[in-house]
């Protein structure tokens, strides 16, 4: 468990780095926390030839609140800092109850926003939220900046928009609306592990109805599966049994994940459908209790 | 001092160095032009080697050698079976390389040795391998077909059977009024010490000596196979153990990094080190359980039990190892368990697959029986509507019957016996202290939305014994201090504690003045190892044995030089007291001074030290129950284990912190085995859990505070002592008790393993579609 030789920059700045990556192309790989890129190294099934390692690139790791209230979360935020942040947790209680579920407190302590976003582990917390969020992405290469939806940002298993030659810089939120109905839950054989199935979403009600609503499931596909059907079903609908338990069915059909050692692919369509119905009981009852 | 040392729950020695990382494990040596091993592994579960091509990769820079089979020539680097020598096994042995053929993904193919670790692993990188792929096969039944032959030259993959039959089981099956048939397996997991496996070997060429760091479990049987293998006299080798982070039957078990490291050593005259990772380990070590059993029982209408008849397959891998036959044998051996059961029957195959081989993990085969048969009684009580723990009551082995000699169980010229006990007492006890009554009431679908139930098992587990004996050398030197040899090695037990509260009471001397060595074949010609729960039977006895004649040598020692007669002398703390006198006590310290000062030629040496084995075939047999309180949720299919308890009866409890320490760590263990880890093999035989991302140990917030009851009601008559092993009582029970709480919970019958959430959806299903 050593890896393969490799050639390693510590950047100091934002130029350098996507110099570094502009002239390495393929071969070069950002190190962020390195929670997952170094045991992939160690295991040999990651080989770059080249590592850019951003933790001396200052001013990535700010988070900032915007103008309208939404936020600007700099990549190379660790995750134990949003977890910390009481105020943020005001701001977008969702992404603040997304943290503690990503593995452990050692783990998060290390490993960056930017880190699990671009690793794109489907069954990971962050890209699933940040597609229920409608975030943005920041992209920045030696050619400028541009900018990616969270939604657009994922293709497929790990494959992402991120080029060879670009890095995530920065994670864009739209503010939190007040008094949105919100839900995070997840299924994993051991507390810390990744989701067998998981679910993020958020509910805007007027008056009794649904008006507005965002599910995204991780752990039950290749990326972030957002299930639009089911969010139209909720919508002008009430948060009701009989209402869930029609999500719990599109959801239950919608869904096409894979198998593997942990799971069936009808044992994740079943828990992504029952956590679905649970996370909006959940929601449902925050609502009730601010009610 | 205290009354008795043993039973005092004085705290371990060992733990401030381990706590505070004063510890010397294998990895922290580190010798002057030291170098290191990185081991090729085929990536094939079956393939023919066709070519194999090193020289890219000693070309690379900082490689020092690269070497095959070929290298090792005419030496035997055969892994040799040491227990459970069933007839044909001996057809399945593994080569330390491979030879031609590989077998399983993961069997060492070469050896690259260089001046880093990293650069070892570039050195694989470069070795070319030609393989021809083959047609694997991974299931015992399949493997019972004989259409794809895992040793091609043998004609079959049923390397060995062993039949075990005690009364007339087919006589008493046809005369009963109940009987019932199921099929039960045990998957495929591993031990999992948190320190891997490793060696620094160094043969010094000037004094043609080896010394093997990273020796453990059975340093001295392990001595004399690779100095046999490396033509060496056994005396200049020298095995050292170091501190070891956990064994579990694992680790120190002979396997073929261990010809390969020292022969590397001598084939280059530096210092090698290998030090297994995590990945290597899971690939590597020894697996453990894959038992599948078809069982029958019979029984009379009201729950007397008649007989039992068992088919036993043992999944073997690709190699039969050092262990033979003894896990799919060991479930037979106590497959009856605390209960009368005059007629049985069992048929054991051992199955070659081209999987990594079997070996021993904390009470192999035992923790498999005790899950069938447990399991088996709590059908049987549905069917026959009687109540669980009566019809365990009916059937133990009372008290009076007790030694209870079940039969020849084993592949063994010795009878199971069944030593010492009262079952039904512990059982007694293991209800009230768990509230079993008030537990039955929360069985069910309660208000948190999860189906509870609660699950009993009964065990029996034979501890010591198997190997014959261990012994202890034991001096007095300067200051009256107590030098303890072992020939015991540790693996992170606590010798160093309990040997040292052994020696005090049978010696007399403060435990203070004891220091406890172990872990270098140097202080002991022979010697077995640490297994079966042997330590405290075995070594312990050894070391009250030789305090006892020491004693007697110090007595004499005294006499000689106070001029008194040695029947007035007694030890006292330390001190050597003239009964029924006013003279001074003598402390130990001022004899040894004085007989060092007064050495004549006439006087002769003063012998203050004195040797002794502990030997006996007998083997100590220690019970208990089990008790789970679990609670599943029916859609998710998530299990909670939220209270656990485990009864055991060791006989005499020498510590009980230590006790207490083994048997909630084997618990643990059991817990975790049963619940969340696997080894998984996919397409291709590839193993699917390579690392701890896949292979679920069990965490802090994965199991409950386990609560212990320790008994000593029964201790063993068949040594001094008295004691019985404590290490595996805490895991018998666990599949037993798991799996009928989870059948109690869900109203399912439970009949594999293990009660992961995929597979309780599963059952779920069927039982909602059926």
């Amino acid at each position: 468990m050593k890896p393969a030789p490799f050639t390693y920059y510590c950047p100091d700045t934002l130029d350098e780095a996507v110099r570094l990556l502009h002239e390495h192309g393929d071969d070069g790989k950002i190190l962020a926390g390195g929670q997952s890129l170094m045991p992939l190294m160690s295991l040999r099934l990651a080989r770059p030839a080249v590592i850019v390692d951003m933790n001396r690139v200052p001013g990535l790791d700010r988070i900032a609140v915007n103008g309208d209230g939404g936020l600007s979360i700099g990549a190379m935020t660790r995750q134990r800092a949003i977890e910390r942040d009481a105020a943020l947790a005001e701001r977008n209680p969702l992404l603040a109850a997304a943290v503690p579920l990503i593995g452990h407190f050692q783990i998060r302590n290390r490993g960056t926003v930017g880190g699990s976003l671009v690793h794109a582990d489907p069954a990971s917390e962050l890209p699933a939220v940040s597609v229920t969020l409608g975030a943005d992405f920041v992209l920045a290469s030696a050619a400028g900046e541009r900018v990616v939806s969270a939604e657009d940002f994922y293709l497929g298993y790990m494959a992402t928009a991120c080029e060879a030659n670009e890095v995530l810089t920065e994670v864009r939120v739209p503010a939190w609306k007040a008094g949105r109905l919100w839900a995070i839950d997840e299924v994993a054989r051991r507390k810390g592990d990744f989701a067998m199935a998981g679910v993020a979403l958020w509910v805007d009600m007027d008056g009794g109805a649904c008006a507005d609503a965002r599910i995204t499931l991780f752990g039950v596909g290749g990326k972030p599966v957002r299930v639009e059907k089911a969010e139209q079903h909720l919508k002008g609908a009430a948060l009701d049994d009989a209402t869930l338990k029609e999500v719990e069915r599109i959801v239950f059909e919608e869904l096409e994940p894979d198998s593997d050692i942990h799971a069936s692919a009808l044992y994740r369509k079943e828990v992504g459908g029952v956590l679905t119905r649970r996370a909006l009981g959940a929601a449902a009852a925050r609502g009730t209790e601010a009610a | 001092m205290a009354e008795s040392y043993i039973g005092a729950p004085i705290r371990r020695r060992e733990d401030i160095r381990f706590i505070t990382g004063a510890g010397t494990y294998v990895d922290d040596i580190k010798l002057p032009h030291m170098v290191h091993a990185a081991i090729l592994r085929s990536p094939h579960a079956h393939a023919r080697i066709l070519s194999i091509d090193t020289k890219r990769a000693e070309a690379l820079p900082g490689v020092v050698s690269v070497f095959t089979l070929e290298d090792i020539g005419e030496l035997d680097a055969t892994v040799p079976i040491r227990m459970y020598k069933i007839p044909g096994l001996d057809k399945y042995l593994q080569p330390s390389l491979a030879r031609d053929m590989v077998r399983y993904v993961g069997e060492p193919v070469a050896v690259a040795v260089a001046e880093s670790r990293y650069l070892a692993e570039d050195a694989l990188d470069a070795i070319d391998v030609d393989y021809e792929i083959l047609q694997e096969v991974m299931d015992v039944r399949e493997a019972l077909e004989d259409k794809v032959l895992v040793h091609e030259h043998n004609g079959t993959n049923l390397a060995g059977v062993h039949h075990v039959s005690i009364g007339d089981a087919d006589k008493a099956f046809a005369e009963a009024d109940y009987t019932r048939r199921e099929e039960f397996r045990v998957h495929r997991f591993t031990g999992n010490p948190m320190e891997t496996r490793g060696a620094v070997a160094h043969f010094d060429r000037g004094k043609g000596e080896l010394r093997v760091y990273g020796a453990t479990k059975l340093p001295h049987l392990n001595r004399q196979t690779i100095a046999a293998f490396l033509q060496l006299p056994e005396h200049k080798c020298h095995f050292e153990e170091n501190d070891v982070g956990g064994g579990f039957g694992i680790r120190g078990e002979l396997y073929p990094e261990d010809f390969l490291i020292p022969f590397a050593s001598v084939r280059l005259g530096l210092p090698v080190k290998w030090i297994e990772d995590r990945r290597e380990h899971l690939l590597a070590a020894n697996h453990s359980r894959q038992v599948t059993c078809e069982l029958e029982i019979a029984a009379r209408k009201d729950g007397t039990l008649l007989a039992l008849r068992a088919q036993i397959y043992g999944d073997m891998g690709a190699y039969v190892r050092t262990h033979g036959g003894l896990v799919p044998c060991s479930t037979a051996a106590l497959l009856t368990g605390p209960y009368r059961i005059p007629n049985y029957e069992a048929k054991i195959h051992c199955i070659m697959t081209n999987k990594t081989g079997l070996g021993t993990l904390r009470a192999p085969g035992r923790v498999e029986s005790c899950f069938y048969r447990e399991r088996m009684l709590d059908m049987m009580a549905r069917d026959l509507d009687l109540d669980p723990v009566e019809l365990r009551k009916k059937n133990l082995v009372t008290p009076e019957e007790i030694p209870y000699e079940i039969g020849f169980t084993r592949p063994s010229s010795h009878p199971t016996i069944l030593d010492s006990g009262d079952y039904a007492s512990a059982l007694r006890q293991a209800l009230e202290r768990f509230q079993y009554d008030e537990m039955l009431e929360l069985q069910g679908l309660r208000d948190d939305g999860r189906y509870h139930g609660v699950g009993l098992s009964y065990f029996v587990k034979n501890t010591g014994g198997l190997e014959p004996y261990e012994g202890a050398r034991m001096v007095v030197g300067e200051g009256g201090g107590v030098s303890v040899y072992l020939s015991i090695a540790q693996l992170g037990q606590g010798h160093e504690t309990a040997m040292a509260q052994i020696c005090a009471d049978a010696l007399c001397v403060p435990m203070d003045a004891i220091s406890v060595f172990h872990g270098n074949t140097d202080l002991s010609p022979f010697g077995w190892g640490t297994f079966a729960s042997r330590g405290t039977v075995m070594a312990g006895n050894a070391v009250h044995l030789t305090a006892l004649q020491l004693k007697d040598k110090i007595l004499e020692a005294a006499a000689r030089h106070l001029d008194v007669d040695a029947a007035n002398l007694s030890l006292e703390d330390g001190n050597i007291v003239q009964t029924g006198t006013e003279a001074p006590a003598l402390p130990l310290g001022e004899l040894v001074a004085h007989m060092r000062e007064s050495i004549t030629p006439e006087q002769g040496v003063p012998e203050l030290e004195a040797t002794a084995y502990y030997n006996s075939n007998n083997i100590t047999h220690t019970y208990g129950v089990h008790l789970a309180h679990v609670a599943v949720d029916p859609e998710t299919g998530m299990l909670e284990v939220l209270k656990y308890l485990v009864v055991e009866d060791v006989g005499r409890v020498v510590n009980p912190l230590m006790v207490h320490g083994q048997t909630v760590g084997a618990a643990v263990q059991g817990i975790g085995g049963v619940v969340l880890e696997e080894l998984v093999y996919g397409e291709g035989g590839q193993l699917l859990t390579t690392t701890f991302l896949d292979y679920l140990l069990p965490t802090s917030t994965d199991v409950p505070p386990i609560d212990d009851l320790v008994l000593e009601e029964a201790p063993s008559p068949y040594n001094p002592l008295g004691v019985k092993g404590a290490g595996e009582g805490g895991i018998v029970g666990t599949a037993g008790a798991l799996g009928n709480a989870v059948s109690n919970a869900l109203g399912i019958e439970v009949k594999d393993l293990p009660l992961s959430p995929d597979r309780i959806r599963a059952w779920l299903r069927a039982r909602e579609d059926g």
